[in-house]
């Protein structure tokens, strides 16, 4: 584990110092209202949902399978809660709502995974395609806005460091604990390397695959909540859009394999800070926006390239490839 | 391995005995068919005007685009990969297009450069899966990212096609007994599916294809070249889609960043919809080709109805594809295939 988390720490510090060549001032914290402020703030701040959902992620992706839905999930979560709180003025009421609809999103998705026994990519599509549509339903095509000071904490609120990502990193430090302290990380890796033989061994693999994607609807409609109250709005078109594909690449660069039966959450924060940190560096250091996604491509290309069983085997003992050998 | 009882009369040559062995095979096909043949007697009974030829013209004219990219898209499907990057090389297509035509290069050699670039990435990202082993998912995400950068490099703004030639092919219809007109694209789309039937299932390539989504290593042990197939089939999706942004830039006459999002998932619905299994091994070209028609099809109910908005598609092709995956694990648990 420890060899497969060292190229992406040598990305995202090859990134920070790339950053503070070119603004001296990167690391600069100063305090403000009681509040946090400076470019790592930001990173953190910018790259809480990406990192939430990148944890519900992790654990999916551990069982062998994949979460694509969790973008739509994110959509409908701040569409419920946007046009209930611009109904009724309970900001409470309203995430609670989101929250146990995206608890039933994922028993969906559990359902069809570990019940009807579809390949989890095409189980979650399904949600991926209906779930925009859901919210738009939702929100009946409109952009809902919201003013509401308890909505508003969620995503742009601070408590020292932003609200936003002391919930992402309190879930992450859950996790860990739950699932390395006690033996429940090791039952979903087992689950990950064989359903079956878990199974036969006295593991409750379906109920296991059921609790992940539950997990992972959740943290996707968190998430969700973050996306929607930082811009205030409901945006069922925009909101959360690719960021199931940011999110398992953070999981695939933190090390976690997409065969499943090993995951890495300490990976997965790298993974997330990674992305997020790359983003900001391109607005930093003045390449045009547009530019971005190339480079992400291109850190992306080269992380997956150095993590690849092939290359990690050459570089610790050269042995001479066969052409076309599998 | 073609489907004799339903595919069009294109389709007849091909005729392998093993088929009548497996009939369950076509179950997923003929349901797709029957579920097109539905969804449009529904909207004939519905709306007047809606059971006539050119319709039908328009769902081939509208999706034509769609209809090769989901020809590539089983292709890789086949063999059990996947690829996500189809949207974003159309759009880099009709970015590439509209770039180099205002820069004055010839028709030809505009054509040539995008289905150059198409085929090109595809080889990437198809030698990163076979070469380096990174997941398919993975790379041709990265792929995907790739493209859509390369496009907001280019051009932020949409850029307008002006070009005589394009435009030419792009507004040129061709008559059809019964007062049906139809595109040079819609030609080119048919084109391509039966060149891919031929090459799926006349050529050694195809059966190879086919072997390699059944059981790659069983492949690899009987002595077929797995690895260039594995290249083959993404070099094949990247031509496909550089191919259907051609098609795309025919059809919108610029070529902007944001076109074709989301693409990809409309071409694995198709896919998916048509019976190809996403594990591998079993599918057909034609399924795919109705696959697209069934969507198309749902889209143009619901531009007939006028009233129900645009969102309702995105639901209504969730569903499908939940319909559709349910019937195929019927069909899998009742007949193991493996």
């Amino acid at each position: 584990m420890r060899n497969k988390l060292l190229w992406p720490l040598i990305a995202l510090v090859a990134l920070l110092v790339l950053n503070l060549v070119f603004t001296p001032s990167f690391f600069a914290l100063r305090i403000q209202d009681g509040h946090l402020f400076g470019s790592l703030v930001d990173i953190l701040r910018n790259g809480a949902p990406t990192l939430l959902i990148a944890l519900g992620m992790t654990l999916v992706i551990a069982t062998r399978g994949i979460d694509l839905s969790v973008g739509a999930v994110a959509a409908i979560a701040g569409a419920v809660t946007c046009t209930h709180i611009a109904a009724t003025g309970d900001a409470v009421g309203g995430m609670a709502l989101a929250l146990g609809l995206c608890a039933v999103l994922g028993l969906w998705n559990g359902f069809l995974v570990s019940v009807l026994g579809i390949q989890p990519i095409i189980a979650t599509l399904v949600l991926m395609t209906a779930g925009r549509g859901i919210a738009m339903l939702v929100t009946e095509g409109q952009i809902v806005t919201v003013n509401n000071d308890v909505f508003r904490q969620v995503g742009a609120g601070f408590l020292v460091l932003p609200i936003a990502i002391l919930i992402s990193l309190a879930a992450l430090a859950g996790v860990a604990l739950l699932t390395r302290r006690t033996a429940l990380g090791m039952l979903i890796e087992a689950v990950g390397v064989n359903p079956e033989a878990s199974r036969l061994a006295g593991v409750r693999s379906r109920t296991m695959i059921w609790t992940v994607y539950v997990f992972s609807a959740l943290c996707a409609g968190m998430a969700g909540l973050m996306i929607a109250s930082n811009v205030n709005a409901a945006d069922a078109n925009n909101a959360g859009l690719w960021i199931e594909m940011d999110a398992i690449l953070a999981v695939v660069i933190g090390g976690t394999s997409l065969a499943g039966g090993r995951y890495s959450l300490t990976g997965t924060l790298i993974g997330a800070l990674v992305i997020q940190t790359l983003t900001t560096t391109v607005y930093t250091i003045g390449v045009p926006p547009e530019t971005t996604l190339v480079f992400k491509a291109a850190v992306v290309i080269v992380v997956c390239l150095l993590q690849a069983p092939r290359i990690t085997g050459t570089l610790r003992a050269p042995v001479p490839q066969k052409a076309g050998a599998v | 391995m073609t489907a004799p009882p339903l595919a069009p009369p294109r389709e007849k040559k091909a005729h392998v005995p093993i088929t009548a062995r497996v009939p369950s095979r076509f179950l997923p096909v003929i349901a797709t068919f029957v579920v097109f043949v539905l969804t449009f007697g529904a909207g004939s009974i519905r709306y007047d005007g809606f059971a006539s030829g050119q319709v039908v013209a328009n769902l081939f004219i509208d999706n034509a685009f769609l209809i090769v990219v989901a020809v590539g898209m089983t292709f890789v499907i086949l063999t059990g990969g996947i690829d996500l990057s189809v949207g974003s090389v159309v759009a880099l297509s009709t970015m590439i297009a509209a770039a180099t035509l205002r820069a004055g290069w010839p028709p030809w050699l505009v054509i040539l450069a995008v289905l150059a670039t198409g085929s090109i990435l595809g080889l990437g990202m198809g030698t990163m899966i076979h070469r380096f082993g990174v997941q398919p998912f993975i790379a041709t995400l990265a792929g995907m990212f790739l493209a859509r950068g390369l496009c907001f490099v280019i051009s932020v703004e949409s850029v307008s096609i002006k070009d005589g030639t394009f435009r030419d092919i792009a507004l040129a219809s061709i008559e059809l007994p019964g007062e049906v007109t139809i595109t040079y694209s819609v030609v080119i789309a048919l084109i391509v599916v039966a060149v891919a039937a031929y090459v799926l299932h006349l050529t050694r390539f195809g059966r190879t294809v086919y072997a390699v989504g059944g059981s790659e290593s069983s492949a690899t042990l009987m002595g077929l070249r797995t690895g260039r197939i594995k290249v083959g089939v993404y070099v094949i999706s990247g031509f496909c889609s550089a191919l259907g942004g051609l098609l795309f830039s025919f059809y919108m006459l610029s070529g902007y960043s944001l076109h074709a999002v989301g693409l990809e998932l409309d071409a694995i619905a198709a896919v998916v919809v048509g019976g190809t299994l996403l594990s591998g091994g079993v599918g057909y070209v034609v399924g795919s080709v109705f696959g697209v028609l069934v969507l198309g099809t749902v889209q143009t109910i619901i531009s007939f109805e006028g009233t129900l908005s645009s969102w309702w598609t995105k639901i209504v092709i969730g569903v499908l594809l939940l319909a559709f995956i349910a019937l195929q694990r019927l069909i899998v648990r009742r007949q193991p295939l493996k």
